[in-house]
């Protein structure tokens, strides 16, 4: 997936001015930048749900504004924040929605094997029949990553997947964001907040200031003190912490 | 996991149960239904092929019946997929203005094509219906207020304001005798050749229940639906369009029937669930039973007069939800705060319900 010159204004300002850079196929992306800088702006424009001024999003060879909703819905799956709605389904009816690109209304034998499974991954099974609001912050996240799995697609885009979760249930999150890209084999591009996260669980990071992609490398690249500092106007101290560089800010 | 497995059978073929029970229900009232009235008619005297009874039997029991059932399997549709597409619990077809609306292209049918049929009222109807409902949701779109109660309390807003354009045109051109039929529903009027509308409310039910997961997933959101290749406006509108259809066709034919399209739906998806496949069917029926008994009370209370289904389905659909709600706030688990935002949520319903009503009757007696 080729980002190309990618222009958003809101009122003549532009929050995402000329951004280009490519999702690199089956490793973990993480955004990160300060509040403003653009992110969620511009994973927003990848998933269509914010219409781009100018630019490309180049996804599989074509413009991903030329796909068809239903056939991107097979190969490209965001979970946003907005996602989270107080309803009554159950978190079977919820992953069985994951299924909805390619069996529509209806759901074959297959599809009740593939949503088993992604209940069963996510480690669901208990909670099957329950309603997703009587279920906790954590396990309602895992109810939503459940269906994104049934989805079955090979690109997951998340919006602040560890928002609102405590350390236990974020950390636990991004860990099953590397088991997607580990064992299943997908592309996870996610915007976070959390620099240590992205340190330690992204194999690449973008870092975005004033709407300008500032940094793109793997994590040892973009995790530095002169980095840092500069990006987020904080003094920063680094550490390794087994071979991943954390940061230390204050 | 065959435990679970074991589990979940027991949990659908309860539901399934639940269905069938209420079918059974509604079959046993719809028979009772037919024997009362102010002129009685046993089954003894159409057995043995009495005329005058039989012509009582198909010119109004029939039809009424019929069109009790389609009011009530109608209205609790139109009032689920409204609540379901909107997001808010508060939403129905009054609260939506979609009443209102269809009320006020009545009015304009009569004004401006005097010699109207039934079927050119009800086109226009269906137009303003639609036109109103697109509009109110539109607008809360738009704003996105914070708190869910908002959303009604404009709805409320809007629907008494376009209530207003039509009985100020009602009083302009001295149809405010004629209008009332409309404002206050009742099946006494009921009779057969000038019902058959109401039918249209079943093509619309199905089509309700082919897209419901459609409908479902418009719900969810509009980044929701992007994610799984749903088109949401085309979606949103199209689910809006035929629960306004349903309402107007209602209100056509019986009148304002405001309580259900709020009451049922609420009242079924407490216990089954947000899954409009899964609920659609109970919430038909049980809408159905519920009107199907209100008329038979407003036919038994003061006999030999009648009193308006709207009254009784006001009073009967307030205290039994009042009810429940305390029940739950008592017992229920986890339902404490949907229930105390339904309760200020719906005081405020109430309340401009006796309003609507009182102007109502106003009208009549004028």
């Amino acid at each position: 997936m080729l980002i190309q010159k990618l222009t958003k204004k809101y009122n003549g300002k532009a929050v995402v001015d000329s951004v280009s850079f490519e999702i690199p196929k089956g490793k973990v992306l993480s955004l990160i930048g300060p509040n403003g800088a653009g992110k969620s702006t511009v994973m927003g424009m990848i998933s269509r749900l914010v219409a781009r001024d100018t630019g490309m999003v180049e996804f599989k060879g074509r413009d991903i504004g030329k796909w068809k909703s239903r056939e991107l819905s097979q190969k490209l799956a965001i979970l946003t924040q907005s996602n989270h709605i107080q309803m009554k389904l159950t978190v079977k009816e919820l992953v069985a929605f994951g299924r909805f690109p390619y069996s529509g209304g209806g759901i074959t034998p297959e599809d009740q094997e593939i949503i088993h499974q992604a209940i069963a991954y996510m480690e669901l099974e208990e909670f099957q029949d329950r309603f997703i609001d009587e279920l906790s912050g954590g396990q309602r996240q895992r109810a939503y990553i459940a269906m994104v799995i049934a989805q079955d697609t090979e690109y997951i885009l998340l919006d602040e997947p560890t928002n609102n979760l405590d350390i236990y249930h974020a950390t636990n999150m991004m860990k099953t964001v590397r088991r997607l890209c580990d064992e299943l084999g997908k592309t996870v591009v996610m915007v976070l907040h959390e620099i240590n996260y992205a340190a330690f669980y992204s194999d690449y990071i973008c870092a975005f200031a004033d709407g300008k992609i500032a940094r793109f490398g793997t994590v040892e690249e973009v995790i530095t003190r002169e980095n840092l500092s500069e990006i987020y106007q904080v003094d920063f101290e680094i550490q390794m912490v087994k071979g991943k560089p954390l940061a230390i800010y204050y | 996991m065959a435990y679970l497995k074991e589990q979940k059978g027991e949990k659908e073929i309860r539901e399934i149960k639940l269905t069938w029970i209420l079918a059974a229900v509604l079959a046993v009232l719809s028979i009772g239904s037919l024997f009362v009235g102010v002129i009685e008619v046993n089954a003894w005297a159409l057995a043995s092929g009495d005329q005058e009874q039989w012509r009582i039997f198909l010119v109004s029991r029939l039809p009424r019946l019929l069109a009790i059932l389609c009011t009530g399997a109608g209205m609790s549709t139109a009032g689920l997929m409204m609540q379901q597409l909107c997001m808010n619990k508060f939403v129905s077809p009054t609260t939506g203005a979609t009443i209102s609306s269809a009320q006020l292209g009545i009015l304009l049918a009569l004004i401006f094509m005097p010699q109207s049929t039934l079927w050119s009222r009800a086109l226009f109807a269906f137009g303003a219906a639609i036109v109103g409902t697109w509009i109110f949701v539109w607008f809360i779109q738009r704003i996105q207020f914070k708190d869910v109660v908002m959303v009604p309390l404009v709805g409320i807003m809007f629907s008494n304001v376009v209530g207003g354009i039509t009985s100020y045109l009602a009083y302009e051109y001295e149809m405010t005798q004629a209008l009332s039929s409309w404002l206050t529903g009742h099946f006494s009027l009921v009779l057969r050749g000038r019902y058959e509308i109401v039918y249209l409310v079943v093509p619309m039910v199905i089509l309700a229940f082919i897209f419901a997961n459609h409908f479902n997933i418009v719900g969810m959101g509009k980044d929701f639906s992007q994610n799984l290749g749903v088109h949401y406006h085309l979606v949103l509108f199209m689910g809006l369009t035929i629960a306004a259809m349903i309402t107007a066709s209602v209100v056509v034919v019986v009148g304002t029937i405001s309580y259900i399209g709020l009451i049922v739906p609420n009242l079924v998806t407490m216990f089954k669930g947000d899954k409009i496949r899964g609920t659609l069917v109970d919430n038909a029926l049980f809408g159905a039973c519920f009107v199907l008994v209100c008329d038979m009370i407003g036919r038994v209370a003061i006999r030999p007069y009648e009193l308006p289904i709207e009254l009784v389905v006001g009073i009967v659909g307030s205290i039994l939800f009042i009810g429940l709600l305390l029940y739950r706030l008592k017992y229920g688990r986890g339902s404490v705060r949907l229930g105390s935002a339904a309760l200020s949520g719906c005081g405020a319903v109430i309340r401009a319900e006796r309003e609507n009503l009182d102007q109502a009757e106003g009208g009549e007696s004028a």
